[in-house]
């Protein structure tokens, strides 16, 4: 009974939640990518145009949908357009960009819509050109199979007259620190991959430094859905103050890599029974990717939202969940994903490359079992004062991963420190990009 | 006055920590962030603060337009 596409191999699953009726993972034909003729069968790119009065109408209703960024920061949507429109009352027309460049190595979401579904994201795209009131957009990319769907669907849906708007791909180089919004911009605007320092945010001085709208290739798809059926049927999923259903890339667990839609909210308990791990099973879980730090088996206890993840001092970010098996001890993982960290930040700011380096070097000892009792407490000084102290996210998700370790495995922490662990002495766990999904083997 | 810290190019040299210690901090390694959000300058602080801007040997500090 689970709703599956075509393009399940025996050793990746896409699927929605049994019963719900999927809304990003439905794709009508079963090829990839999904045709044009497809999607509009299913009132894709509805009524053509947008016109005024319907833009303020859209506004509204993704407004009262509540619908928020799928990037990570699950900002409201309808804030951002608003912005956008406002600052453009100074005279600069704005500019709308799918962000698909999928940073994070343990998500899946962006490359799988892009690859199966890309006139849904373009539907979305034009949706958000059409209530900001730009007049040019972007697709901003770095998975080369990505690339070209989406490049096959502009020239599709171009040559019907489906987008009001001329569309550019961006192609870059894939790099954890390449999805951030501001070094969207740069690449776009001809520069490197990599973040800028805020002031100016990109809804003030974005592309061509004219106002831009960022939004994650996922947000963007929840738009036709919006515009179609409007606030109140987008609301019937997902809780208050997380609305309508979201993609989770789940690792990990002894299971093969699996994307699912779920309803926000669901129990973490029922993803579980869906991905057939066993509860005895689960040691802790690394929440949203490698952003939202480590937690333990309360995390057993969550509900998938927004509202419920921030309680417990973690996040849902970007979807991606990567549950640890009873053999993957939190302080080796923790010191894997601090090392990505410190190779794969963008060697910008002073703060992060000495900071993820620094954290990296004592996780790595209290891994190994060398680390004495003030590199730990350096490591505790650094994961509470180096917050906030980068231009863009990825020194607090060092800051994250380094503090949610002492505070979720205070146990573990310990025993590393004062006679080590038998598990990492023996086979610890190692993995240059850890619960990396192979997206190719997802497509 | 609003300043902007641009920490991507801050080369750590602690200057403005120096001139304006309200203002900024430094890290372990010396590089400095904005230590008070948004980057408001009280008026009674605006000098302070000039001296920082002006005293960054790679102008990592600027002012915002109003």
């Amino acid at each position: 009974m689970m709703e599956t596409t075509s393009d399940v191999t025996a050793t990746h699953v896409v699927a929605a939640l049994p019963g719900l009726a999927a809304r990003l993972l439905h794709r009508v034909g079963g090829t990839a990518p999904e045709p044009l003729d497809a999607y509009v069968v299913v009132a894709g790119y509805q009524d053509g145009p947008v016109t005024q009065p319907d833009v303020d109408r859209l506004l509204d209703a993704i407004e009262q949908s509540g619908l928020r960024g799928r990037g990570g920061a699950a900002f409201p949507f309808a804030t951002k357009a608003r912005a956008v429109r406002q600052a453009a009352q100074r005279g600069l027309a704005p500019v709308v960009v799918a962000n698909g460049e999928e940073g994070e190595p343990a998500s899946a979401k962006d490359k799988w819509l892009l690859r199966n579904r890309p006139h849904l994201v373009l539907d979305g795209l034009r949706l958000a050109a059409a209530v900001t009131g730009a007049d040019q957009a972007h697709v901003y990319v770095s998975d080369q199979a990505a690339a070209r769907s989406i490049a096959e669907a502009l020239h599709e849906a171009e040559l019907a007259g489906r987008l009001p708007v001329p569309v550019e791909i961006t192609v870059v180089e894939p790099a954890y620190v390449a999805g951030e919004e501001t070094a969207a911009i740069r690449a776009i605007n001809g520069g490197p991959a990599k973040p800028t320092d805020k002031p100016p945010r990109p809804f003030q001085a974005g592309v061509a430094n004219r106002p831009t709208l960022v939004s994650n290739v996922e947000t963007l798809a929840n738009l036709p859905f919006v515009y179609r059926h409007g606030a109140a049927a987008y609301r019937q999923v997902g809780t208050a103050g997380s609305p309508g259903t979201f993609l989770a890339t789940v690792t990990g667990g002894g299971r093969p890599p699996a994307l699912y839609e779920l309803p926000h909210g669901i129990a973490f308990r029922e993803l579980l029974v869906l991905n057939g791990v066993a509860e005895s099973a689960v040691g802790g879980v690394l929440m949203g990717g490698y952003f939202a730090g480590l937690l333990n088996r309360q995390a057993l206890d969550l509900t998938l939202d927004h509202e419920s993840t921030r309680a417990a001092g973690t996040g849902l970010g970007c979807g991606a969940l990567a549950i640890l098996g009873e053999n993957d001890c939190p302080v080796a993982v923790a010191a894997s994903v601090m090392a990505y960290f410190a190779r794969e930040n963008a060697g910008q700011c002073g703060s992060c490359f000495n900071g993820t380096a620094a954290m990296s070097a004592v996780l790595d000892a209290l891994r190994d079992g060398r680390a004495a009792g003030d590199d730990l407490a350096r490591l505790r000084r650094w994961s509470q004062v180096l917050r906030g102290r980068g231009a863009c996210g990825t020194l607090d998700g060092a800051v994250n991963l380094a503090a949610s370790l002492l505070a979720q495995f205070p146990g573990i922490v310990t025993r590393h420190l004062e006679r080590g662990c038998d598990v990492c002495a023996i086979s610890p766990f190692r993995a240059a990009r850890p619960f990396e999904v192979e997206a190719v083997s997802l497509a | 006055m609003r300043v902007r810290l641009d920490r991507t190019i801050c080369d750590g040299f602690g200057t403005c920590v120096a001139r304006a210690p309200r203002y900024f901090s430094l890290d372990d390694w010396g590089y400095a962030s904005l230590a008070v959000p948004g980057g408001d300058v009280a008026p009674e602080d605006e000098d302070a603060v000039n001296r920082a801007i002006l005293d960054c040997p790679i102008h990592a500090i600027t002012v915002l337009p109003e």
